[in-house]
């Protein structure tokens, strides 16, 4: 009776410790899920004479996909975009993000574009304004313009086909108020 | 070997001469209104940075906190207030990136926390001091009168042997 107190009070602490373990505080939840996509218009990478801007891709289920020729974890994604690019499955538009322009040209030349255009952030102005802090991250946007899924750090190949893909045809038929399915749901959580 | 003293001298003359080509980290740009800069600072040290989590962005260098920084300074110049700029944060970032984290349901607990520890530590301690008192008072009971006047005789040469 006298070890009760103490051991109960053993387990409640171990009990959070145990899950505080399994958190991930990189993974911050971001604010922006089902939150309309914050507008910019930059000057694309390829052709800085012309624009681009986020309103360009209404109607379309598309990802932006933050980058840098800089970024290390960005090269381990890279080749799944490029497969992702091959294999036409959605419009991936690139944000370089605080990036030189011959860097990362000379990057997409030797390793492929997977990008239907990249924009440049030189300032990384927008990436303030898509709450990035890491990069790669990456946005699924719907039709309407609406953020839906954030991938923070490289994007893996089970996320993609677990949820990411599922995701995005889902939104393709999907109208202004139908929801996702539980499913999809539950292997983006 | 006598030329090996003249050879170090030599690399070291090289090696200072080009330190100063080696790349070092830009300093962050000061404005030049230090009244600018101070409230600059007070809302920085409001914000958490998210590469390390740990420091405000006020205290950090890394190279998104310095984007935070000029991005806060950009907004004081622009008249915006302490208020909006941190709720500018927030829609960005969550409630994540507050240093300080704001009080509302899922965060009860955490604010209320080291009161509860407190209050429960109160009266863990007051059941205990009950308990030995009672102890006492048991312990006493059980002397019957003689053994008590024994003892109090016992203690009393006991103290007389200390005095002396």
């Amino acid at each position: 009776m006298r070890f009760l107190l103490p051991l109960g009070l053993f387990v409640v602490i171990a009990g959070f410790l145990w899950v505080g373990l399994s958190l991930n505080p990189r993974e911050v939840p971001s604010p922006f899920i089902d939150k309309p996509a914050p507008d910019f218009t930059l000057p694309q990478l390829h052709d800085p004479q012309r624009t681009f801007s986020n309103k360009d891709m209404l109607g379309k289920v598309w990802m932006l996909n933050v980058w840098a020729s800089w970024c290390v974890a960005c090269r381990q994604e890279h080749p799944l975009l490029v497969q992702m690019a091959r294999a036409k499955l959605f419009p991936v538009v690139g944000l370089n993000y605080k990036d030189e322009r011959e860097d990362a040209l000379r990057w997409l030349q030797h390793d492929g574009d997977p990008y239907v255009l990249s924009v440049i952030d030189r300032k990384g102005k927008v990436g303030i304004d898509y709450g990035v802090y890491g990069v790669p991250e990456s946005f699924v946007i719907d039709k309407q313009g609406v953020i839906r899924h954030k991938v923070i750090g490289p994007l893996g190949p089970a996320e993609l086909q677990d949820c990411v893909i599922p995701l995005v045809r889902e939104l393709e038929k999907a109208t202004a108020e139908s929801q996702i399915s539980d499913e999809v749901k539950k292997a983006c959580a | 070997m006598r030329l090996m003293p003249l050879v170090i001298a030599g690399l070291t003359a090289l090696l200072l001469l080009q330190s100063p080509l080696l790349p070092a980290k830009e300093a962050t740009p000061m404005a030049e209104d230090p009244a600018l800069e101070k409230v600059v600072n007070e809302i920085s040290a409001e914000l958490r940075c998210l590469v390390c989590q740990n420091q405000t962005i006020a205290d950090s260098n890394a190279d998104l906190a310095v984007d935070l920084k000029n991005q806060v300074r950009d907004m004081v110049q622009s008249g915006k207030t302490q208020e909006e700029i941190i709720d500018y944060m927030v829609q960005r970032y969550g409630d994540f990136v507050r240093y300080r984290p704001p009080v509302k349901t899922s965060t009860y607990l955490l604010w209320a926390g080291p009161f509860l520890l407190l209050f429960l530590g109160i009266i863990v301690l007051l059941h205990n001091l009950r308990k030995r008192r009672l102890l006492v008072d048991e312990q006493e009971a059980a002397l019957s009168p003689e053994e008590r006047e024994r003892l109090a005789q016992l203690l009393k040469s006991e103290e007389e042997k200390n005095k002396s």
